[in-house]
């Protein structure tokens, strides 16, 4: 898949070019501020762009910035931002009302070098990667009661916040995937939402209900 | 109709009783500090066996007008500010005043205001009376007239008597009654007037400037210890964490020639130190002053406090208007600090944040409370560190914490 890069710290820069590229990724481009990340991304359409919050000159969401354009302006690419810390008011930002093809992570998770390839591959085909202290502030202030979830469903909403399909629920809870199955239905139900059949229109139902 | 709602509105019998009670009072107040005054002064002169009398003289002074401004705000319902201790120059050995004492005008004020408890009580009650039972009789004198001994009332040597008459009694009677209300509440404000005037210290600039004076010092006092505790977390947390993780990458590369599986371990903890260490710096960022603040002020930086805590909390923010940034950072810092109170002695199942502005530039209102064990210690260097931040931007703190339950911490923070 091919990847332009904004990050203004030259040493996350370099290793993110080189995580992707031994990943078998092809880095288009690396840039450091926002309007160079524009015009690299005008000029090779990306499958994906990872993207900091904070760049030059004013330090504080450019980057957001940028990436919003980018969603707006060219829907099939992929947009996963980074930042050094996660808040729920940008992620409803970066989100509102079309969470497909939209990540929003924090810095470190590119530490788990394979949960991180997996977030992008998910963003890059129209899926959506939501930072687990982001669902966990959604959960904090959802609009809505949960209290009527069991703490194995809220378990399950967090992942289904995030992002990830059954299997990968499954996975991370070590169950099988007719449980996950089950809780998913139960969750709907409880909630009152109409069960999605694809993995995205479901998080678009989840975070919706939670209020974004 | 509003006339008649005030002879029994609760505010006209409040003020009644006010004067009531600074009747008697003032006459507690008056016999202390005249005699007091007196015997000091003249043991002065003997031996210097009259100072700690005249000392004991102010501090009742001090105290009578601390239970002055208690009676006031309760039946009044005026507020008068007291003078804060630290503005005031206080006593050697706890008895013997100052001679600065002599300067102040809150001295002078206590002890004015002693003196003159007494009579404006008395004229305020004498007044109000007079005319609440002038106005009675007046008004219903034409039932009694003739049943009096001499056949009617009598001005002078005229006898009283009639339909007219009568009726004209009446009416001037209620006209009475009905102005009785509005004079024992006027009273009664002027009293607070004259109060505030003689124990409140707000229109003084001197005493102004020393408050300003002592809450900059705690400020200033208040950033020196954050900036230690900030030193402290960083240390004994990211600092050990990154050296911890420094060391096993030294012991990892020593191994990989010889034991490639144990290197392989302590990578893999390494890595793990690496990610923790990430954590506690955001935390403590978080802490401290997180960008989101600046950018989308408190709303949107509370959400991240509340999934932070353990115990569920629910946030509710209505700042239409976003106030300066020291009091968002000073609100922020408050519920910051409840809510790490909450999470580590509460016991709390549930906590509750309300943040709402008021008007413009207006207040902003912060109060976190929870269901937990209450007793919090409002000398805790936590709590302290807070009252000095709200005094930094003019702010009121109140922390209300009975063992058992609930705690509600609150301020109330002007925006201007």
């Amino acid at each position: 898949m091919r990847v332009v890069i904004a990050e203004d710290s030259v040493l996350l820069r370099e290793g993110l070019t080189r995580l992707l590229t031994e990943a078998g990724h092809e880095v288009a481009a690396a840039e450091g501020d926002a309007e160079k990340f524009l015009r690299a991304v005008a000029a090779h359409t990306p499958d994906a762009v990872v993207v900091d919050v904070r760049m030059p000159p004013t330090f504080t969401d450019e980057g957001l910035r940028a990436a919003l354009m980018v969603r707006d302006q060219w829907p099939d690419t992929g947009v996963l931002v980074l930042s050094q810390w996660v808040e729920e008011r940008y992620a409803t930002e970066l989100i509102s009302g079309r969470p497909h093809g939209v990540g929003y992570l924090l810095k470190d998770r590119v530490a788990d070098v394979a949960e991180f390839l997996d977030a992008l591959h998910r963003v890059a085909t129209g899926g959506s990667a939501l930072d687990p202290e982001v669902v966990a502030q959604l959960l904090a202030r959802s609009r809505h009661p949960l209290g009527e979830l069991t703490p194995r469903e809220r378990e399950v909403l967090a992942l289904m916040a995030e992002g990830r399909s059954n299997s990968a629920i499954a996975a991370a809870l070590v169950v099988g995937s007719g449980a996950v199955e089950k809780h998913i239905n139960n969750i709907f139900t409880k909630l009152g939402l109409a069960p999605g059949d694809r993995d995205h229109r479901r998080v678009l139902a989840v975070l919706r209900y939670l209020g974004t | 109709m509003f006339l008649l709602c005030d002879l029994v509105s609760p505010r006209t019998w409040l003020a009644m009783i006010s004067h009531l009670a600074g009747r008697f009072l003032g006459i507690a107040i008056m016999v202390v500090v005249v005699t007091g005054l007196s015997l000091g002064f003249s043991l002065l002169v003997l031996a210097l066996t009259g100072l700690p009398i005249l000392g004991l003289t102010l501090r009742a002074a001090t105290w009578c007008a601390a239970a002055e401004r208690a009676r006031l705000s309760l039946m009044l319902g005026v507020q008068i500010p007291a003078w804060p201790a630290e503005a005031r120059a206080g006593y050697r050995w706890g008895i013997v005043p100052r001679w600065r004492m002599l300067t102040e005008r809150a001295t002078w004020g206590e002890l004015g205001y002693g003196l003159m408890r007494l009579p404006v009580s008395a004229i305020a009650v004498t007044l109000s009376v007079a005319a609440w039972a002038a106005g009675l009789v007046a008004l219903t004198l034409p039932l009694y007239n003739s049943l009096l001994p001499s056949g009617g009332a009598k001005v002078g040597d005229f006898v009283l008597g009639g339909t007219p008459r009568m009726t004209a009694s009446a009416v001037i009677g209620l006209l009475v009654l009905l102005a009785a209300p509005q004079l024992t509440r006027g009273l009664a404000s002027a009293d607070a007037a004259l109060s505030r005037r003689l124990l409140g210290p707000r229109r003084d600039l001197a005493a102004r400037v020393t408050e300003l004076e002592i809450s900059r010092e705690r400020v200033v006092d208040a950033a020196e210890t954050e900036r230690r505790r900030i030193e402290r977390d960083l240390h004994d947390g990211a600092q050990q964490r990154l050296v911890a993780l420094a060391m096993d990458l030294g012991r990892a590369k020593a191994r990989f020639a010889d034991d490639l599986d144990a290197a392989a371990g302590l990578v893999d903890q390494a890595h793990a130190q690496a990610k923790e260490a990430l954590v506690e710096l955001r935390n403590l960022v978080r802490g401290v002053h997180p960008p989101v603040l600046t950018e989308r002020g408190l709303d949107a930086a509370l959400s991240g406090l509340a999934a932070l805590c353990p115990v569920p909390v629910e946030v509710h923010v209505d700042v239409p208007v976003r106030p300066k940034s020291s009091v968002e950072a000073v609100g922020y810092f408050m519920v910051a600090e409840a809510l790490t109170n909450v999470a580590k002695h509460s016991r709390a199942s549930h906590a509750k944040v309300v943040v709402e502005g008021h008007g413009y530039p207006g207040t902003l209102t912060v109060m976190i409370s929870d269901d937990g064990v209450g007793g919090a210690d409002v000398h805790s260097p936590g709590l302290s560190g807070l009252a000095d931040r709200v005094s930094g931007v003019d702010g009121r703190l109140s922390v209300e914490s009975p063992s058992g339950g609930p705690t509600i911490i609150a301020a109330e923070l002007p925006c201007g």
